[in-house]
């Protein structure tokens, strides 16, 4: 009977034991996965190895250039050895976690017979009106023309020129080393009309290390898919003054055509008000010499910022406006002049800001008032304004005086007022700025991804940075291979798809819980649940190992 | 801001045939109107109307040039296809029994509606963009328009403006009831306004005295109109109004007369330059016929008579564009005047402020004998802060009671105190849920997991109970021999 009892019993602890086990087992194998599947953030998968290696990523800049050697450009036996092509590389030394080479692969032929007929003709115009017709050459490339060392093409004291479209003429020489000084000279001319330390630079100023000219390479607009451009006249004196311009006009005539030229680089629209009652932040300081009003330029900051509460803000997109303002001061205070550093008056009279738009004051001729009553009307004149608001355009998109290398001739500006070659150096410019600006993005985007663990990726935003990684790298592809065209157009892409992950609202419903939070929700739940298991566990641990011991004792 | 840069670098451009060809403008007018109307509750009601015309086929051109148009609206225009754009704020509600039909109707809240050329193919979309824009535009939380509170209306609102086809599917609208109405919506209204706030009506429009106001409402409406009387082209119109009725008791001391200064803290200096119109109305209808009960001052050029909404109406006009009327002293300080000033007692009143202090409201009244006098006082249940709730909240909280004084002997009445019973949380319900939710899990869980682990076996009572053994204590203890 005792026998049988402890039998039984033995069969109940057994039981017990299975139970505890089978009970810690079904909280392992299922409730746990089940607790961190229903818990779980979704987070789709990202290229991390491949963003972090955009870092590192190495941007060659390939320009081609075509060097076309005319009859008596260089030696006969250096003649024969055409054509061939030969690349010159060379690191742009900028502090940049990217690097940044630049690569002229110059492919030398022979002048072929329309172009020696061309470059024999009497006039620098003639020859490029001749020159012009065949093709279109691609963007980004360059045609250079060697012409005998005794043409009167170019001025005896002048080396090379460049043209307004995307060649140059650089004079040929009669040498033994013939190749290598031309060669010199070509990457020279070339270098001035495509890629320079200064342009780079200034497309990267936001990602490079502070420095003392940072903030004079800052005044580019930032890139962006397009542009909003506004002009607005002041008028905070409309019972003086009737002010009238012929905004219409001047856009049609000026601003168009130049925006038309650069329309490569981005979407434009133009639209222009006229405000009233609209003042200057400072009040003038009054000269009794000169009976005129100055602007000092330390003052010209804080010009702006009460102006710009009228401007009123471009409602209807989200593209980067510029903002050019033509004030016509009030009577009290006209006529009004900006001085600069040295207090002489700006010859302009205008000042702009970086990334802004720019500031023009428009004094009305004194002459007017002594005829008629008040209000005057004014004409405004818009040549004058539109000259100096276009050079500040000129600036403000980072298109920027060459650095012409010496003995250089440069041709007169066309009639939009922007050369071919320049929207080119614009293009390298801003492609270089995108990959960088792109680069940034995702490499930020993917360290708060990796740092908050909370956060939902959804699939739609993990697609994004796959695509953005893909232009970048596709847009650096582009510009090895010297395709400037398609290699803008993806470094576009990749900043709006990275741009688009990067701010996408989805990250932000962040599903973010504190600890302490944590451990009120899971205590009530876990404990009673934990403890029991553990505390079984941790008997029948005790026990197994005691009746291990036991029969070691018995020996 | 960036530091500015004196330009000193200029590049020669050739720049293309000068001469002038001055391309004819689209002509553009501001008509600015104020009209003064003296309610018959004894408030004073200032309705602003300022309209801008612009003769501009505002969709066809692909560069826009704004004159008096504000910019930010004109974008809009074109941007988003509309054809009519009415948009109204209105803080308070205007009392038609105590103040007569108003000039313009518009709804406590916002009120947003919309029609949309027929070219817009997704109109939803627009419409969600345009109530984005507009919030940024006009500081209000329009951004909270989404499908919920948006209708589209098949057999009222009708376009107010020159339509060919009123097809409802263009149309939209949508009321936010809860919209504050303050400052931050005011300032962007007077920057659509040509002369700002600097010259002109627009002076009068100071936020601080607006919006001590028992109604307030601002709205723009813009539409097309017809250009010329055959109609052969479209002109927009935009239309900015603001109605405003102040309490001439809280304003005037409990006087009814009143003045442009003592509204608006300000008077006329100058007129717009740029409004082809500029005039103010004074509501001057004699309530008594028998004699002039009021009077204006300075005294108005012309009088104009009309009947509107069904009742004569005698109207001081003041046209600030003639030069005679802004005088030497350089502004207009427009007053009226009762000349027997009705018998309407004292009443004085002193709002609450919240937490600092209660409401104060005197009343002179002269009570007829043998009368019921009844004052009511609408009040609104509110949830107080957590911690300002007394121990026993459901007892409700005390009113202070109404006094009320003889004035020729003395009597003082005092009556019951009012018992209000506020809406009560029930403060100890996440402590609750966390408590049960606890002991269920516990409950369930500990008993089930003891069921299935615990070993149960019969015990022989070899050494009997507890009692048995503390009996055997006690028993060794006083020697006993035990059980």
């Amino acid at each position: 009977m005792a026998a049988a009892g402890a039998a039984a019993t033995d069969l109940e602890v057994a039981r017990g034991k299975r139970a505890a086990l089978f009970f810690a087992a079904v909280a392992i194998v299922l409730g746990l996965p089940l607790w961190w599947k229903t818990t779980e953030t979704y987070r789709a998968s990202l290229p991390y190895s491949q963003i972090s290696g955009l870092n590192a990523l190495q941007l060659r800049l390939m320009v081609p250039v075509t060097v076309v050697f005319t009859r008596e450009s260089v030696p006969l036996d250096d003649q024969e050895k055409l054509p061939f092509t030969v690349v010159h590389e060379r690191e742009i030394p900028l502090k940049y976690k990217m690097k940044i080479k630049c690569r002229f692969q110059k492919a030398y032929r022979r002048a072929l017979d329309h172009e020696e007929e061309a470059l024999s003709s009497g006039s620098m115009q003639e020859a490029e009106a001749m020159l012009d017709e065949p093709q279109e050459q691609a963007e980004g490339s360059l045609t250079m023309y060697v012409i005998s060392e005794h043409s009167s093409l170019l001025p005896q004291d002048m080396m090379s020129y460049i043209g307004p479209k995307r060649t140059a003429v650089v004079r040929g020489i009669m040498h033994r080393e013939a190749f290598n000084i031309i060669g010199r000279r070509i990457v020279q001319v070339a270098q001035a009309m495509s890629l320079t330390e200064d342009v780079l630079a200034a497309a990267l100023a936001d990602h490079l290390p502070e420095d003392k000219w940072s903030a004079e390479k800052r005044r580019p607009l930032k890139s962006s898919l397009g542009y909003e451009i506004t002009f607005s006249l002041l008028n905070p004196d409309p019972k003086s003054h009737d002010v009238h311009w012929d905004i219409e006009g001047a856009v049609r005539r000026y601003v168009q055509p130049f925006l038309n030229a650069l329309s490569a680089a981005g979407n434009f629209s133009v639209d222009s008000q006229i405000l009233y009652y609209a003042v200057l932040g400072v009040n003038p300081r009054f000269d009794s010499a000169s009976s005129s009003y100055y602007l000092d330029m330390h003052n010209l900051p804080h010009v702006i910022n009460p102006v710009e509460s009228r401007l009123g803000s471009s409602a209807a997109s989200l593209y980067p406006v510029l903002n050019f303002l033509l004030y016509v001061p009030e009577l009290a205070h006209s006529p009004l002049y900006i001085q600069d550093k040295d207090g002489a008056p700006v010859a302009t009279n205008a000042f702009h800001s970086p990334r802004w738009g720019g500031i023009m004051v428009y004094n009305v001729d004194s002459k007017t008032y002594n005829a008629s009553v008040l209000p005057v009307r004014v004409e405004v004149d818009m040549v004058r304004v539109m000259e100096v608001f276009l050079a500040q355009l000129r600036l403000l998109f980072g298109i920027a005086q060459p650095q012409v290398p010496p003995k250089c001739l440069l041709s007169g500006p066309k009639s939009e007022g922007l050369m071919t070659w320049e929207l080119d150096r614009l293009l390298w410019a801003r492609s270089v700025e995108n990959l960088a600006t792109a680069t940034t993005t995702l490499t930020s985007l993917a360290q708060l991804l990796g740092k908050i663990s909370n956060i939902v990726i959804k699939d739609d935003v993990a697609s994004e940075v796959y695509r953005a990684v893909a232009a970048v790298q596709k847009s650096a592809e582009e510009l090895a291979s010297g395709h400037l065209a398609s290699a803008f157009v993806a470094s576009q892409e990749a900043v709006t798809s990275s741009e688009l992950a990067f701010f996408d609202p989805s990250l932000l419903h962040l599903l973010y819980f504190p600890d302490d939070q944590k451990f009120a929700i899971y205590i009530p739940l876990f404990l009673p649940m934990a403890v029991p298991i553990l505390l079984s566990l941790v008997k029948i641990f005790l026990e197994t190992r005691k009746s291990w011991k036991k029969p070691q004792k018995t020996d | 801001m960036a530091a500015a840069i004196p330009l000193s670098l200029l590049v020669l451009l050739l720049l293309g045939p000068g001469g002038w060809c001055l391309a004819e403008h689209p002509r553009d007018s501001l008509r600015e109107e104020l009209v003064i109307t003296p309610l018959p509750s004894g408030d004073v009601a200032a309705t602003f109307q300022f309209r801008t015309r612009w003769d501009s086929e505002l969709q066809r051109e692909g560069v826009s040039h704004y004159r008096l148009f504000p910019k930010a609206l004109g974008q809009l225009i074109s941007k988003y296809s509309l054809r009519e754009l009415h948009l109204s704020f209105t803080q308070g509600f205007w009392r038609t029994r105590y103040w007569g039909p108003p000039f313009l109707q518009a709804p406590s809240g916002a009120e947003l509606w919309v029609w949309f050329q027929d070219t817009v193919t997704d109109v939803d979309k627009s419409w969600k963009e345009l109530s984005n824009v507009l919030s940024g535009i006009f500081c209000a939380s329009l951004n909270f328009i989404d499908s919920t509170n948006t209708v589209t209306p098949t057999a009222s609102f009708k376009p107010l403006g020159l339509a060919n086809d009123t097809d409802h599917y263009f149309l939209r609208y949508a009321v936010l009831p809860r919209e504050v109405v303050c400052t931050e919506n005011l300032t962007p209204w007077k920057k659509l306004l040509p002369c700002s706030s600097k010259a002109g009506l627009s002076v009068l429009l100071k936020a601080d005295r607006l919006f001590h106001t028992s109604y307030h409402s601002q709205a723009v409406h813009i539409r097309p109109v017809c250009r010329n009387a055959r109609c052969t082209s479209i002109s927009w119109e935009l239309r900015q109004t603001l109605s405003v009725v102040f309490d001439a008791f809280i304003t005037g001391q409990g006087k009814k007369d009143w003045s442009l200064f003592r509204m608006f803290s300000r008077t006329l200096t100058e007129p717009c330059p740029l409004a082809s119109e500029s005039r103010v109305y004074v509501d001057i209808t004699n309530y008594n016929q028998d004699n002039e009960t009021l009077e204006v001052h300075p005294s108005p050029t012309t009088t104009y008579q009309d009947v509107i909404l069904g009742t004569r109406k005698t109207y001081a006009i003041y046209d600030l564009l003639d030069s005679a009327m802004i005088n030497n002293s350089r502004n207009l300080n427009i007053q009226l005047k009762w000349k027997r000033p009705p018998e309407n007692g004292y009443i004085h009143y002193q709002p609450a402020q919240d937490r600092l202090q209660p409401h104060l409201l005197e009343m002179l009244i002269q009570l007829p004998a043998n009368s019921v006098t009844k004052v009511s006082i609408q009040f609104e249940r509110a949830l107080l802060k957590w911690t300002e709730y007394t121990p026993d909240p459901n007892h409700g909280f005390y009113v202070r009671f109404p006094v009320s004084d003889g004035s020729n002997y003395f009597v003082r009445l005092y009556t019951e105190p009012l018992l209000v019973n506020l809406p009560t949380p029930d403060f100890s319900m996440p402590y609750n849920v966390i408590c049960l939710t606890c002991t269920v899990v516990a409950v369930c869980y500990g008993s089930f997991y003891n069921l299935l682990t615990r070993t149960f076996h019969i015990e022989e009572p070899r050494t009997g109970g507890l009692a048995k053994r503390l009996a055997n204590l006690i028993r060794r203890a006083r020697g006993v021999p035990l059980l």
